[in-house]
C-alpha cells in the first residue's frame, strides 16, 4: 500500500494542473457563451454570399 | 392569434402560418435573405414584433457625435459598440444576428452572446452607418440598445468567470476529497493502516483548504458585510457553518484523532456556489438598472439656439432650454410643448400602449417617444428631477425598504437553525448527565455533521430543481429566494395593461349607424388608416381584410383622417372631428368615457362607430379562477379608467380593483396590504410597475415588458403567457414541502444515527453507508421537483402531479 504515498500526490498535481488549465481557458473566454459555438458548427455556409469571400471574421 | 385573422408568409415558396405582421415581415425576410436556417436550428418560438416604430428611429444613430459616444476606436480599424439585443433567446436568434449584419458590406466583426443577451459589433464608419446596423437588428426582430456602459459589462463579465473559477476549484476539490472519504469510513470498519489513515486525512485537508478559503470566500465577504450593516442573511450561518466544520476537522486532522468533515465542508461549499453560479446567470441575462436606464433616456439633444439649431449633450440640458425633437426621437428631458402637434408613445413610461395626442401646452416627459410630428418643447425638468429618475428613485427605495433576500432567507435559516439549537441543547444535556467531559465533543460534533449536510444539500438542491423545471416551463428565476414567499403568497397584485391584456388595441365592435353594412364600414375605415402607423391604425389593419386606399387623405395628429375612398369624401376619428363633416351626431352612440369609440363618416352623415379596446389575454380568466384556487386573491393596481379597469376585472372574475394608481399609490395600495398580513405576488409589464415589482414579496414581469420592469423582477414569464404563473406557484409549495422534508429528515437522521454511533450502539460502517444513503434520499427527494413537468401546456398535469406528491 506504500505505492499510495507516490500515486496521491501525483494525482494531486494532475487535478492541480487542470485546475490550471480551467483557469486558463475561463481566463480566455472560452466559457463566456456556451451556446453558440456549438451551432456555428451547423451553420456554415452552404449558399456563397455576395460578399464576404475572406470568411468567417470570428 | 386573434380569431379570424390568418397571415401567411412566404417561405421557401411554402405558405406558412405567422402571429403577426411583423413575424410576416421577420419570415420572409429571413428566407429571402437566404437565411432560412434559422427555422431549422432555432429552438424557443421567438418574439412577436407587434409594434414596428418609425423606421427613422434610428437614423439619430447616424449622427457622429452620438457614434463617438457609444462606441470606441478599434485598434486594428473599425469602430465598435456593444448592444444588448432585446428577445434574444437562443442560439438561432443569435446567429441570425450574426448573419443579418454580416451581409451588410463594412460590417468587420459581430460576436453574440446568447447567454447575456449582449452583441459586440465592430464597423467601418466610412462603409456603414451605424443607425443602419441597427435598423437590421431591429428588423430580424431584435431590438438593439447601444450600451454606453462598458465598464458594467466588463465588471459583469469578470464576476462570471470568477464565480466559474471558484466552481470548479469547489467541484473538482470535492470529487477529490470524497475519493478520499470512501476508503477513510470503510477503513473504520474493516481496519486499516494508521499511517495510510493519517496520511488521507492530512492529503483531504490539504484538497479542502482552497475549497474552503478560496470557494467559500464569497460567502465570508457577504457575511461579513451582513454583519456589519446589522443584519442577517443566508451567508451568515453558511459561513458559520463551513467555517465551524473546517476549523475543527483541520484540528483534528493535526492532533491525529476525532471526526474530520472535509467531505462535508467540500459538498456544502460546492452545491451552494452551484445554486448562486445558476441565479448569476439569470441575473445577468435579466440586466442591471443602469442597463434599463441606458435604453431609455437619448444621449445628446437638440437645443434650439435662435434660428439655429445645435447638438448638446443631454446632460448639459438645463431648464427653459427650447428643444427640437423630432419624430421617432425619445424626449430627453420633461416639458412643455411649445410648438407642433404629434403624439406620444408614453408606453416606456405607463405601460399603455395608444400614443396619447399632444399640442401646444402639453406636457412631456423624458424617455417617451414622440411619434408624431416634429415638436419644441421647453424643458421644466431635467435629470433628477424628472418623472422617470423620480420612478427611478422610488424604485431605488422600494428595494432598499425590503431586504427581500435578506428576510426570505431569514425565514429557512431560522426555521432550520431554531430547531438544530434545540436538539444541540437536549443533546448537551443528556450527555451532561452521562458524561459532563464528553458533552461538548458530541454537541460540537453533532451540529457540525447536520448542518452543513443539511444546509448544503437540502434547500439548494430542491432550489435548483425547481429553477430548472421552471425555466422549461417559460419562467426564468432571478431571485430563487422569492420561490419561499411564493409559496406562502395570499394576494396577486395585477398592473392590468400588458398583463391581464395584451397591452394592443383591437377593434371590438362595428356598429353601422347608416346602410352601409359592417363590412363595409370596416372596409371604409382600413382604406382610410392604412396611411397612419398609430397604433389605432394598426387595430384597424389587423381586423379586416382586402380594402381600398383611400385618395388625398391627410392626417390630422389627434383627431383622425381625412380621405376620399371612391370620390367619397370621409372622416375617421373623434366624434369632435367626424362631426365637423357629417352634421349633427344625432342617434350616434353617446360615447362613454371609459371606451375609445372612433366614428367614420361623410358629407351625408355618420356611417360607424368602432369600439377600441385592449385585449385580454385569452388565458387571464383561466390564471385568475386556477390561483384563486390556489387560495391566492387577486387585485387590479391600474392607472387606467376605473370603467376600463372595471370591465377588465369583471370579464377576468376579479372583485377588487383599483383605478387612476400612479406609481407611488401603488405601492402605498402594496405597502397596506403588507401591514395586513397579506404576502403579495405583484405582476406587470411597465417601468411604472418597477417599484411595486420590487416592493412586492414576489416581482413578476411579463417576458415583452420593459427591461427595467424585468430587473425589478424576482420571476419573469419568457413565453409571455400567464398560465406558467399558477404552476409556478405550485411548484414554489412543492419545494416548500420538499425543502421541509429534507430538513427533517437531516436533523432526523443525525439526530437518531449519531448519539447512537456515538453511543456504540451502530457499527461504524452502517453508519457511513446511512450518512450516504441520507444525502443520497436529499438529492433525490429534490429531483423529483424536475420530474413530471410536461413541455406543452396541459391542464390535468397539475392535479395528477398535486396528487402524486401529497
Amino acid at each position: 500500500m506504500e505505492i499510495l504515498f507516490l500515486l496521491i500526490p501525483l494525482a494531486l498535481l494532475l487535478v492541480a494542473l487542470g485546475v490550471w488549465a480551467f483557469f486558463w481557458a475561463v481566463g480566455s473566454g472560452q466559457f463566456d457563451d456556451l451556446d453558440s459555438p456549438g451551432w456555428s458548427v451547423l451553420a456554415d455556409e452552404d449558399k456563397p454570399d455576395k460578399k464576404k469571400d475572406e470568411g468567417e471574421s470570428r | 392569434m386573434p380569431p379570424g385573422v390568418e397571415i401567411r408568409a412566404n417561405i421557401d415558396g411554402h405558405e406558412e402560418p405567422v402571429c403577426c405582421y411583423g413575424c410576416k415581415a421577420v419570415a420572409e425576410f429571413i428566407s429571402g435573405a437566404g437565411l432560412g436556417d434559422y427555422y431549422r436550428y432555432r429552438d424557443t418560438t421567438s418574439t412577436r414584433a407587434d409594434e414596428l416604430p418609425p423606421p427613422d428611429r434610428w437614423s439619430a444613430y447616424d449622427r457622429p457625435e452620438l457614434v463617438e459616444r457609444l462606441s470606441r476606436a478599434e485598434p486594428a480599424g473599425g469602430r465598435s459598440i456593444t448592444v444588448l439585443l432585446e428577445g434574444l433567446r437562443c442560439a438561432a436568434c443569435g446567429w441570425l444576428a450574426d448573419k443579418a449584419l454580416h451581409m451588410e458590406s463594412g460590417v468587420l466583426e459581430v460576436g453574440v452572446n446568447p447567454a447575456t443577451a449582449r452583441a459586440r459589433i465592430v464597423w467601418d464608419p466610412a462603409q456603414v452607418r451605424l443607425g443602419d446596423l441597427l435598423r437590421i437588428l431591429e428588423h430580424v426582430g431584435l431590438r438593439p440598445h447601444p450600451l454606453a456602459g462598458e465598464p458594467a459589462e466588463q465588471l459583469a463579465l469578470q464576476e462570471r468567470r470568477s464565480a466559474l473559477k471558484r466552481l470548479a476549484v469547489a467541484g473538482l476539490g470535492m470529487m477529490q476529497v470524497m475519493m478520499f472519504a470512501v476508503p477513510l469510513y470503510f477503513g473504520e470498519h474493516s481496519g486499516m493502516d494508521p499511517q495510510i489513515r493519517e496520511f488521507l486525512r492530512l492529503v483531504s485537508m490539504l484538497v479542502c483548504i482552497p475549497v474552503a478559503l478560496y470557494a467559500g470566500w464569497p460567502f465570508y465577504k457577504g457575511a461579513w458585510a451582513a454583519l456589519r450593516a446589522r443584519g442577517i442573511s443566508m451567508d451568515v450561518p453558511v459561513s458559520l457553518g463551513i467555517l465551524l466544520a473546517f476549523t475543527a476537522s483541520v484540528v483534528n486532522a493535526l492532533r491525529g484523532e476525532g471526526e474530520v468533515y472535509f467531505d462535508s465542508v467540500t459538498m456544502f461549499v460546492f452545491f451552494l456556489s452551484l445554486g448562486r453560479y445558476v441565479e448569476m446567470i439569470a441575473r445577468h441575462r435579466a440586466g442591471s438598472v443602469a442597463d434599463a436606464l441606458a435604453r431609455l433616456a437619448p444621449v445628446t439633444a437638440r437645443r434650439l439656439k435662435g434660428a439655429s439649431v445645435e447638438d448638446v449633450r443631454t446632460v448639459d440640458l438645463e431648464v427653459g432650454d427650447e428643444l427640437l425633437v423630432r419624430t421617432g426621437e425619445v424626449f430627453p428631458a420633461d416639458g412643455i410643448v411649445s410648438e407642433g402637434d404629434g403624439r406620444v408613445d408614453e408606453s416606456m413610461l405607463t405601460g399603455e400602449s395608444v400614443a396619447i395626442a399632444k399640442s401646444t401646452g402639453s406636457p412631456v416627459n423624458a424617455g417617451t417617444q414622440n411619434l408624431g410630428a416634429p415638436l419644441r418643447l421647453r424643458v421644466t425638468a431635467v435629470a433628477d428631477d424628472t418623472v422617470l429618475s423620480g420612478i427611478v428613485a422610488l424604485l431605488e427605495r422600494a428595494q432598499a425598504e425590503r431586504p427581500r433576500l435578506a428576510r426570505a432567507a431569514d425565514r429557512a435559516a431560522a426555521w432550520f437553525l431554531r430547531r438544530i439549537l434545540v436538539a444541540a441543547a437536549v443533546v448537551f444535556a443528556i450527555w451532561w448527565f452521562v458524561d459532563p467531559s464528553r458533552a461538548f465533543p458530541a454537541t460540537l460534533a453533532m451540529l457540525v455533521a447536520t448542518c452543513p449536510c443539511a444546509l448544503s444539500l437540502a434547500t439548494p438542491a430542491a432550489l435548483a430543481a425547481a429553477t430548472s423545471a421552471l425555466a422549461r416551463r417559460g419562467v426564468l428565476v432571478a431571485h430563487a429566494d422569492a420561490l419561499e414567499s411564493m409559496a406562502g403568497a395570499t394576494t396577486v397584485l395585477w398592473d392590468k395593461t400588458g398583463t391581464l391584456t395584451r397591452g394592443l388595441v383591437r377593434v371590438e365592435e362595428t356598429r353601422p349607424i347608416g346602410k352601409v353594412p359592417e363590412a363595409g364600414c370596416l372596409a371604409l375605415a382600413i382604406a382610410l388608416e392604412r396611411m397612419s402607423e398609430h397604433p389605432i391604425a394598426q387595430a384597424f389593419l389587423a381586423a379586416g381584410g382586402a380594402a381600398g386606399t383611400a385618395s388625398e387623405s391627410a392626417v390630422h395628429p389627434g383627431r383622425g383622417i381625412e380621405g376620399r375612398v371612391d370620390g367619397q369624401l370621409l372622416r375617421i376619428g373623434t366624434l369632435d372631428f367626424v362631426t365637423e363633416l357629417a352634421g349633427t351626431a344625432n342617434g350616434v352612440v353617446t360615447a362613454d368615457e371609459d371606451q375609445s369609440w372612433v366614428y367614420l363618416g361623410s358629407g351625408e352623415g355618420f356611417i360607424a362607430a368602432f369600439r377600441l379596446s385592449d385585449q385580454l389575454r385569452p388565458e387571464a380568466g383561466r390564471c385568475v379562477a386556477e390561483l384563486d384556487g390556489l387560495g391566492l386573491r387577486s387585485e387590479i393596481v391600474s392607472g387606467d379608467e376605473p370603467a376600463t379597469v372595471a370591465r377588465v376585472a369583471a370579464r377576468c372574475g376579479i372583485a377588487s380593483r383599483h383605478a387612476r394608481l400612479r406609481p407611488d399609490s401603488k405601492l402605498t395600495r402594496l405597502r397596506q396590504l403588507q401591514d395586513d398580513g397579506a404576502i403579495v405576488v405583484a405582476v406587470g409589464d411597465g417601468i411604472n410597475d418597477a417599484p411595486l415589482l420590487s416592493g412586492a414579496e414576489v416581482g413578476v414581469a411579463m417576458g415583452r415588458g420593459s427591461a427595467l420592469a424585468q430587473t425589478s423582477a424576482d420571476l419573469i414569464l419568457v413565453r409571455d403567457s400567464l398560465d406558467a404563473l399558477p404552476e409556478a406557484v405550485r411548484l414554489a409549495r412543492r419545494t416548500q414541502r420538499i425543502v421541509r422534508q429534507n430538513l427533517s429528515w437531516a436533523v432526523v437522521y443525525n439526530l437518531t444515527a449519531l448519539p447512537l454511533a456515538a453511543l456504540g450502539f451502530v457499527p461504524p460502517w452502517l453508519a457511513a453507508l446511512g450518512m450516504s444513503f441520507s444525502s443520497i434520499a436529499v438529492v433525490l427527494n429534490a429531483m423529483r421537483l424536475s420530474r413530471r413537468m410536461p413541455a406543452g401546456p396541459t391542464q390535468g398535469w397539475s392535479a395528477a402531479s398535486e396528487a402524486g406528491a401529497a
